[in-house]
């Protein structure tokens, strides 16, 4: 069952050096306040998971908490490159990582997989694609019931996930509407799970395209109101689409960068003092 | 990037609606973003209604009113008839043969309408230009019915090879996608800021067809990087009407606000 806790507890608790990790958020709902704590709590050797590393990952890797990165869409949506990722993958700073890259459908059924409970899942995917000979954990595998030859993607099963959402209940149930990505499936998948909300209600009352997420999949809630900034949450906020353009400047130069980490990351709380 | 200075119209505004008119009404839409969006979005304002567009984030029967600023923009979901999650959208709505058109960008294209957006120069490992990659691309080239792809026409996106190939079109030409097991019609159409090309019915190589008002073949022979194919029955498209470019323009200028 889970409980509320405040962020940097949860990620002390739940967040270890060498995690497989996954804060997904397909654009909406990115946990960016749970990855600014991970920075600063100086979380080592993290082998990432994200359909699309955004921002999140990319200050992440600039901040070396990251090791190794498994996406399927590596830009700053709508402005350009991301480039701290770029100078980790490239020049090795501030560590060298690795990458394992897929399409959105395959990661996608990496997740329904480890979600399942079973090693791999099938797909028709990658195919024509140079893709499959630099990339790990996809195979093609022959169905049994027909000459049909498909695409299998081994499972994928987070030490820890962690999302943002827009409510939890009192009795620790988390509600999630809007695009959800891949949430659910990453949820499933994860030995731990950390959700950073919005508020806390009494009773849900429902909402267009909502998921629920109960009480008894989840480790920590952490109440943090604009847990999802500059990214959105329907309903709350929208997308801060000056800080996505402001990034490709501040990201550019290793200097810039680190004068960022120190001012906006290191000298504050999980609450946003300084 | 091409300008007719006699023209009242911009190339991309050109580009843009001589995409939108492509996309028949009630046909099943599976959209990449940037341009492409820009043209499903007009195209819903022109001729196509009751387009059905998929967004790869789960926003299903979108009718966004304004540019969305990426593919998993608030307005997308605000607007659509539901929104679901991508296991849905991969496996169910896309593998399963339901779209219609896919409707892409890239980064680069060969003369097989193979398309790259994954890196530029050099090789995967140590990329002169790292570009963010598949995303949907590869299933939706892969899947869909029928694919249009819809880029700028210059030496540097036309190519006679393309460094990566993130999505195939024909591959080396014809059998390459049986070969492959790709179950769709593939592409059917490249949409440029000069004209329309579209796969030659033998040989499948991208093959001029169309030039936009105003435009030369030979701007179009001298931006492609490989030796361009002209129909014998190059055609102009059609000016831009007033009502279309007012429909264009007011959509693009919603990205500003």
């Amino acid at each position: 069952m889970s409980k509320f806790l405040e962020l940097p507890q949860a990620i002390e608790s739940y967040v270890k050096n060498g995690d497989l990790i996954a804060m997904e958020g397909f654009t909406h709902l990115i946990p960016f306040a749970a990855g600014h704590e991970i920075i600063r709590q100086k979380v080592k050797d993290l082998t990432a998971v994200r359909l699309t590393p955004d921002l999140i990952y990319d200050q992440m890797i600039g901040a070396g908490c990251i090791k190794k990165l498994i996406f399927s869409w590596g830009g700053n949506p709508g402005v350009g490159s991301l480039h701290r990722f770029r100078d980790a993958y490239q020049n090795g700073w501030p560590n060298k990582i690795e990458i394992e890259e897929h399409t959105h459908a395959g990661l996608t059924n990496r997740y329904v997989a480890g979600a399942s409970g079973i090693g791999f899942a099938v797909l028709k995917g990658y195919s024509g694609s140079d893709l499959v000979d630099h990339t790990k954990n996809v195979s093609e595998v022959k169905s049994p019931f027909s000459d049909e030859v498909l695409t299998a993607v081994a499972a994928i099963n987070p030490d820890v996930t962690i999302l943002h959402a827009q409510q939890a209940d009192k009795a620790g149930n988390v509600m999630m509407w809007g695009i959800t990505g891949v949430a659910k499936e990453a949820v499933f998948a994860a030995s731990k799970v950390i959700v950073t909300v919005e508020e806390v209600v009494e009773k849900f009352s429902p909402k267009f395209s909502s998921i629920i997420i109960p009480s008894n999949l989840i480790d920590a809630i952490s109440v943090v109101p604009n847990g999802a900034w500059p990214s959105y949450a329907s309903d709350f906020y929208e997308r801060d689409n000056n800080q996505y353009i402001a990034w490709d400047e501040i990201s550019k130069e290793r200097e810039n960068f680190s004068k960022w980490l120190d001012d906006e990351i290191y000298s504050k709380s999980a609450t946003g003092k300084k | 990037m091409s300008e007719n200075l006699n023209s009242t119209w911009t190339a991309d505004e050109m580009m843009t609606i001589a995409a939108a008119r492509t996309l028949k009404d009630g046909n099943t839409c599976f959209v990449g973003i940037g341009i492409p969006s820009t043209a499903a979005i007009l195209a819903k304002s022109m001729q196509a209604p009751n387009l059905f567009l998929i967004y790869e984030s789960g926003t299903v029967n979108t009718n966004p009113q304004k540019l969305p600023l990426s593919i998993g923009d608030g307005e997308l979901a605000n607007h659509a008839l539901t929104v679901v999650g991508m296991p849905e959208i991969f496996n169910y709505w896309l593998q399963s043969g339901r779209i219609d058109v896919g409707f892409l960008g890239a980064a680069q294209i060969d003369k097989f309408a193979n398309i790259n957006t994954t890196f530029i120069g050099q090789t995967y490992d140590a990329p002169k230009v790292r570009l963010p990659g598949a995303g949907g691309a590869t299933e939706i080239a892969a899947t869909c019915k029928e694919v249009a792809i819809i880029i700028r026409q210059t030496t540097r996106t036309f190519v006679k090879q393309v460094d990566f190939i993130t999505s195939m079109g024909f591959g080396e030409g014809p059998g390459s996608r049986a070969k492959n097991r790709l179950r769709g019609g593939g592409p059917s159409r490249v949409i440029t800021d000069l004209g329309i090309l579209e796969p030659d019915p033998e040989t499948l190589e991208l093959t001029m067809t169309y030039l936009h008002p105003g435009v030369d073949i030979n701007q179009a022979i001298e931006n492609t990087g490989w030796e361009l194919k002209v129909s014998p029955n190059l055609k102009t498209t059609k000016a831009p009407e007033q009502s279309e470019l007012e429909k264009v323009r007011a959509l693009v200028s919603t990205s500003d606000k």
